[in-house]
């Protein structure tokens, strides 16, 4: 990982990807934002647009129908882009595995550089897999 | 006027707030929209089928994952329609468990709710205070059930888990710190011009629509029609406990806000007295085999009638198991209740039926010659625009 | 309660009436009733349609529409069997009220069957391009057992 990266550490903008999700994660990702957590602090920032996207947190398993514009919106990421799986849904599917619209789990689509799995991860479980990507990042 | 040129405007399929991915087009002549299209799916993971596949225990714990928000109210419907198949009765104090359990996700989702129709106007404050004072009804859930959301509390026959008797008090206290709370913004709506300008008389849906469409919940009760499950249909134990069912008149997105705000009051006396006659005993009738037949069980969700039919050949997997989320008729209704609008309180109208975004999907907006326009992030931030001028012009008119 | 109102209005039109309990009552009827007894269901009785389940029965198909009364809490659930599994088709509901539009489109989609009068009977859930003739809900369509990432790991070893 090169200094793009660990400048990038510093103060992280996030950029969230619904792929089918049940919306537990979703409102767990914006929960971080609130008074309690306050990742606000910590200087990581939830963006509006993929372009400004420094990590992209993905929750949901993976169904057909979002595919096609998952992978329009990973393109449209500026590289460097971490991406982090948040919840069992994209680690593994779940058990919405065997049904006839899913495609696959995250890792067999994009590289994924972190897991955070639970159904859904609590808030601090996400800012201890952010921490984790940041360690993991700045070591390299 | 001549020429006035077609645009589209795409809300959606990824849009930070909007959590869950839908798709709206909406066809804009210049300042209003003119019509509206609605594509879903994007969520779909096929429950219905894989209902097939499973346990009739493992099914409560697929369907709680069908929407996060009224995680609780899938798995009530679904052991309801079970007991109706069986013809049995749950365990009272089973029952008012399961009944403090839906009325504490009522106050959670109408909360969640709160905040984001504020951020959508453009008042962060208060997004972040209804979502802070979210924070202690979650902790309740996790004091009780051990998770903060798919607290998995369902059980055929009765609940899984017991309310200890001294938690009782936690979570008096707590719901007496939701009350006030409830206060600040029941006055905080009354009292505020601008949220009465940005939703009084925006995005209207009249009695007639609603009953066209078969809308349900709090999108039908802010239009006058006097509807809910649980006292039309009575389980658990609501026609046990003193509450009213609250509704408005006008049909508009500020009657929308009323509604919600006013049952979370009603949530509150419900618990209240729930732990007062809470009887001792067992938490669940023991069941054994489900034999053949149909079952059908509805329970009146945050979003509306939550409805479940179940058929079972006598295996130990259902036959057929059919899911209707309330959303799925009342996302149905933007189609009238959007279009005649300007655009900047398209993104106030989407929100206002409360979406489970589980059944529904976002929006986008193009030009008639396929450019796009706008999309979701724009939509809002032409919305919080459009407060920011309002509050100017009251600040120039009253000189504060 | 109404159930006997109801049982009356619609005398020579039903079979099999059975009443499960107070507030859920059975009744069959032939597809070709169905826009009158609907007609009677929701313009008479200003019932509510909450939603229509379809059955894949094996050797017919059967659709039940869940009519409520929201003032007395009762369910009327009306049977429909259309046996013709090549070309199954019903008459649509469409016309009467714009609750039906979704939950035809979806029932189509799944289970493949025609509602005539249908104003778009385009797919609702599945993607555009998901293949004609494949109806996930009928017993026909089978989900495949596919391994989870760990069981691949096992394999390796």
């Amino acid at each position: 990982m090169g200094l793009k990266e660990k400048i990038i550490t510093k103060s992280l903008w996030v950029y969230h990807v619904s792929a089918g999700s049940c919306n537990n994660c979703d409102i767990e990702i914006l929960d971080c934002l609130t008074p309690r957590f306050d990742i606000e602090r910590f200087g990581m920032q939830l963006v509006g647009s993929v372009r400004h996207a420094d990590v992209l947190l993905v929750t949901g398993a993976m169904n057909k129908k979002s595919l096609k514009r998952f992978k329009r919106v990973y393109e449209q990421a500026p590289k460097p882009c971490f991406v982090v799986a948040v919840g069992t849904c994209p680690c593994s599917q779940h058990m919405f595995r065997p049904s006839y619209s899913m495609e696959a789990p995250l890792d067999e689509i994009i590289p994924v550089d972190v897991y955070i799995p639970g159904c859904p991860p609590k808030p601090e479980a996400i800012i201890a897999g952010i921490v984790k990507l940041i360690e993991k990042v700045t070591k390299k | 006027m001549a020429n006035k040129k077609r645009k589209i405007v795409p809300i959606g399929p990824y849009h930070p707030l909007q959590e869950e991915p839908e798709f709206f087009k909406l066809v804009v002549e210049g300042e209003n929209v003119v019509d509206l299209e609605i594509e879903i799916g994007y969520n779909h993971r096929g429950i219905e089928k894989l209902s097939e596949s499973k346990h009739w225990d493992q099914v409560t714990f697929l369907v709680e994952r069908i929407c996060g928000i009224c995680s609780t109210s899938h798995p009530f419907a679904y052991v309801l329609a079970v007991e109706d198949l069986l013809g049995i009765e749950p365990s009272e104090r089973g029952s008012y468990i399961r009944m403090i359990v839906a009325e504490l996700e009522r106050i959670h989702s109408h909360l969640l709710w709160l905040g984001l129709a504020g951020h959508f106007i453009g008042y962060n404050t208060v997004w972040m205070w209804a979502w802070k004072a979210r924070e202690p009804v979650l902790d309740l859930f996790e004091l009780i059930s051990g998770n903060r959301n798919s607290y998995a509390m369902m059980k055929i026959g009765g609940a899984r888990r017991d309310i200890k008797e001294e938690d009782y008090s936690t979570i008096r206290k707590t719901i007496k710190d939701v009350y006030k709370d409830l206060r600040l913004f029941q006055k905080a709506v009354e009292d505020d011009p601008i949220i009465h300008k940005r939703t009084k008389g925006i995005g209207v849906l009249s009695k007639e629509d609603v009953i066209s469409f078969g809308a349900e919940g709090p999108t039908a009760r802010a239009s006058g029609v006097d509807i809910d499950v649980r006292r039309d249909d009575p389980y658990a134990c609501y026609d046990k406990v003193d509450w009213s069912v609250i509704t408005c008149e006008e049909g508009d997105v500020y009657a929308k806000v009323v509604v919600r705000i006013l049952e979370m009051f009603e949530s509150c006396r419900i618990i209240e007295q729930s732990l007062d006659k809470m009887p001792r005993g067992e938490i669940a009738v023991e069941v054994r085999d489900i034999p053949p037949g149909e079952g059908i069980g509805r329970v009146e969700a945050p979003r509306g009638e939550c409805f479940h039919y179940v058929r079972s050949d006598g295996t130990n997997r259902p036959v057929r198991h059919k899911v209707r989320a309330p959303s799925f008729m009342n996302v149905a209704t933007n189609l009238v209740s959007v279009p005649g609008y300007t655009i900047s309180d398209a993104a106030i109208t989407l929100a206002a039926v409360d979406p489970c975004y589980c059944c529904t999907e976002r929006s986008v907006t193009f030009d008639r010659k396929g450019n796009k326009l706008f999309n979701g992030e724009d939509l809002i931030k032409l919305s919080q625009r459009k407060t920011e001028i309002l509050r100017e012009q009251l600040r120039k008119q009253y000189g504060k | 309660m109404i159930k006997d109102e109801v049982k009356k209005k619609l005398e020579g039109k039903f079979k099999d009436w059975f009443v499960k309990n107070p507030r859920r009552i059975y009744f069959t009827i032939d597809k070709s009733n169905l826009r009158s007894v609907a007609e009677v269901l929701y313009k008479d009785f200003k019932m509510r349609l909450s939603t229509v389940s379809g059955v894949d029965n094996g050797d017919n198909f059967e659709l039940i529409y869940h009519f409520g009364s929201d003032k007395t809490g009762e369910l009327f659930n009306v049977r429909v069997f259309v046996y013709e599994r090549h070309n199954p088709e019903v008459d649509s509901l469409v016309p009467m009220f714009r609750a039906t539009e979704w939950v035809e489109r979806e029932i189509h989609e799944m289970l493949g069957i025609k509602f005539i009068g249908h104003p778009d009977l385009k797919h609702l859930l599945l993607d555009h391009d998901w293949p004609e003739g494949n109806y996930p809900l009928r017993k026909t369509c089978i989900l495949e057992k596919k391994p989870y990432p760990q069981d691949k790991e096992d394999e390796n070893g």
